[in-house]
């Protein structure tokens, strides 16, 4: 193992064609960590896990997942790896014994009858579980997933989107659980575009056009961008918006509930391009919340890299 | 206004058809290829008439009349004539193999019996497992040995050449004495069936994975394609052997086939035959992306099976080309083991060399199968 990170790579890169999805992405994962994984659409999440659990053949990169290479490794990376895809991909035609037996199986789990009957009973699913996987709600496919995937006791779950189109109780649920595990010593990369998941990871990292942007903990997220916020409280803040998007100085301003976000890179450049607007409005200085900063940082790697 | 016809959605819906049609390629130069291979296949290699049908002469006589009769044999159409025999032994073996569609015996003293006006026995053997293909030839053999003859019998022997036939011409039909075309048709249905369903179904097995997204999941898991084909093979050819099992019964049974061979030696070549089979499937799920394509592909290769093999027409009325074809696919040496078993009673030795054909065909098919199945998700 080396030291306690759970993964550990270097330069992951993945072209598609001539265009190229990940671009030499290094990133580390400490053992026991709940790292967030973030960014656009089409950003290179997916294709990056992928990679790492052996589903694409990266085209550049090294490293260790678990302490096995992530290159040539991938077989021993599988047995410990649990994968939870976007899309719900467990055998709607069987039922949720079945398909919990299946995974088992396919794993070689140890008493398999009892990991089984454990996981439905974790599941809340007992007596349900002759109903066929392709019955059940979002919901409730989403936590029969998380189960399938923690059958064999993996070290890393990779999850990917969780979370999408699950109502905010069962999202509570979920995140509840990811915690209780990763207590217990399980690694989580986790991609996700909702910004309350991403504070309740330990750290996070965030990739537009397959570049890695930032990384860190919330707080050296948002310390880094360097982010000058303020918001603005009044009438026809949507007029106002309009106006100041043309200064200079003004990166973004975006409309939260009854208030304004006004951000800028330079501080002091943001000062100017708002004073004529100071009197008729209401201005507080703010922190920028971390969604200012993503938006802030995809707004400038696509001037960077679409260019 | 929404109420009526519209013109404007109505056209919107034509384009998006046309545009969906040309962004699925496979399904469209399928519904340019079938047709065009049906064409092909039924304007070119198909002939109900067949002739240069493979027949052997047990020569007992060398008199010039007798000689004259395997000219004849040699320059009409209906027959091709591939070798000349020395016992009945043989006669008996080259019919059983299938080597020839006829054998011809010339008796001895053939002809000073014929000059006699003894009319000598010309016994003429045929392999009537396929009734259609050797009826015309059948039916031909009188008017062949009359107009051969004739030539023969002039000056002196103008008187023979009065009389109906100077030969006393005695066809078997082996096999089939009675030509019932089911005894052809229904052995011949269990290759066919097991053609259609089992490439289909191993092909809809695996695009169904990869359709679902379930495939993404498979692939996560620690397996090996050996596994998963494998594993995705034994239950399809349990059910392929149910198929042959309700056959023989309905055969049996219904049609009252005669089943003069060995079942455990059928069900030994089924299994291969099924194989061969799945592997085709196997190999057709690599190259389509979804469950539609997979059904294409596999009438892509039914069709071919079903007119090239000896099924529906007779396999010797086709071209050289068609034969050629024909060789290759799996169905035409199955048929001709369930057949040659059934019907003739044929041993291991005399199918091996159809049984060798099928392995070869489903080990390199499953090569490629296994070769072109994807890991990962590239």
């Amino acid at each position: 193992m080396n030291g306690d990170l759970a993964i550990d790579v270097k330069g992951m890169t993945k072209r598609f064609g001539t265009r190229t999805v990940v671009n030499g992405i290094d990133l580390q994962v400490r053992s026991g960590e709940i790292y967030g994984f973030l960014g656009p659409n089409g950003s290179g999440k997916t294709t990056f896990i992928r990679m790492l659990c052996g589903l694409l053949n990266a085209d550049a990169g090294s490293g260790t997942c678990l302490g096995f290479d992530v290159i040539k490794e991938s077989e021993a990376i599988k047995t410990q790896v649990g994968y939870m895809t976007q899309r719900f991909s467990f055998y709607e035609d069987l039922s949720i014994r079945e398909n919990l037996d299946f995974v088992a199986r396919m794993y070689g789990v140890k008493h398999r009858r009892a990991a089984v009957d454990a996981s439905i009973e974790q599941l809340g699913l007992a007596g349900r579980e002759r109903q066929l996987a392709g019955q059940l709600s979002g919901g409730w496919k989403q936590r029969l997933a998380l189960a399938a995937c923690l059958i064999h006791s993996p070290k890393l779950l990779l999850l990917d989107e969780p979370t999408a189109g699950v109502d905010p109780k069962a999202r509570r649920d979920f995140w509840e659980q990811i915690h209780r595990l990763a207590a217990k010593g399980l690694t989580f990369l986790i991609t996700t575009h909702y910004m309350d998941e991403a504070e309740r990871c330990h750290r996070l990292a965030y990739l537009a056009y397959g570049n890695l942007l930032t990384h860190g903990t919330v707080a050296e997220v948002i310390d880094g961008a360097k982010l000058t916020t303020w918001a603005v409280r009044g009438t026809d803040l949507l007029n106002l918006a309009e106006k100041l998007r043309q200064c200079p100085g003004v990166h973004q301003a975006v409309a939260f509930g009854t208030s304004l976000h006004v951000s800028g890179g330079d501080a002091t450049a943001l000062e100017q391009a708002i004073a004529p607007f100071r009197s008729d409005y209401e201005w507080t200085l703010i922190r920028a919340c971390l969604e200012d900063v993503f938006i802030h940082l995809m707004d400038q790697s696509k001037d960077n890299f679409a260019a | 206004m929404s109420h009526r016809f519209s013109i404007t959605r109505f056209l919107a819906i034509i384009t998006k058809e046309f545009i969906q049609m040309r962004r699925d390629r496979v399904t469209f130069g399928m519904m340019v290829g079938i047709p065009m291979l049906q064409l092909l296949l039924f304007g070119y290699a198909i002939n109900s008439d067949p002739k240069d049908l493979p027949a052997a002469v047990l020569m007992n006589d060398n008199g010039p009349q007798a000689r004259t009769l395997l000219g004849a044999i040699r320059n009409s159409s209906y027959y091709k004539f591939v070798k000349q025999l020395h016992s009945e032994d043989e006669a008996r073996e080259v019919l059983e193999h299938g080597e020839v569609q006829f054998v011809i015996t010339i008796p001895q003293d053939f002809s000073r019996d014929l000059l006699r006006g003894d009319k000598p026995a010309l016994l003429v053997e045929a392999d009537a497992t396929d009734p259609a293909a050797t009826s015309n030839a059948i039916g031909t053999v009188r008017t062949l040995i009359n107009s051969a003859l004739q030539n023969d019998l002039k000056g002196p022997l103008a008187y023979l050449a009065q009389t109906d036939v100077p030969v006393d011409l005695r066809v078997h039909a082996l096999y089939n004495p009675e030509a019932i075309t089911q005894y052809n048709i229904v052995p011949g249905l269990m290759g066919v069936v097991l053609t259609m369903t089992m490439v289909m179904i191993t092909a809809l097995a695996i695009t169904r994975e990869r359709e679902r997204g379930t495939m993404e999941n498979l692939l996560s898991m620690p397996t090996r394609p050996f596994e998963v084909l494998l594993g995705k093979i034994i239950p399809y050819m349990l059910v392929g052997y149910i198929q042959v099992v309700l056959i023989l019964v309905a055969a049996h049974f219904l049609f009252h086939v005669p089943m003069v061979g060995n079942l455990g030696l059928l069900f030994a070549a089924a299994f291969v035959f099924i194989a061969a089979n799945l592997a085709v499937g196997i190999t057709f799920s690599t190259v389509s992306t979804n469950q539609l394509q997979a059904v294409q592909g596999s009438f892509f290769f039914f069709l071919p099976s079903l007119l090239l093999s000896g099924f529906m027409f007779p396999f010797r009325g086709m071209p050289q080309w068609a034969q050629n074809i024909g060789e290759v696919l799996p169905l035409t040496h199955f048929l001709r083991i369930v057949r040659g078993v059934l019907l003739k009673g044929n041993t291991f030795t005399d199918i091996s060399l159809e049984l060798w054909h099928i392995s070869m065909f489903a080990i390199v098919a499953l090569i490629i199968g296994v070769l072109r199945y994807r890991r990962t998700l590239d």
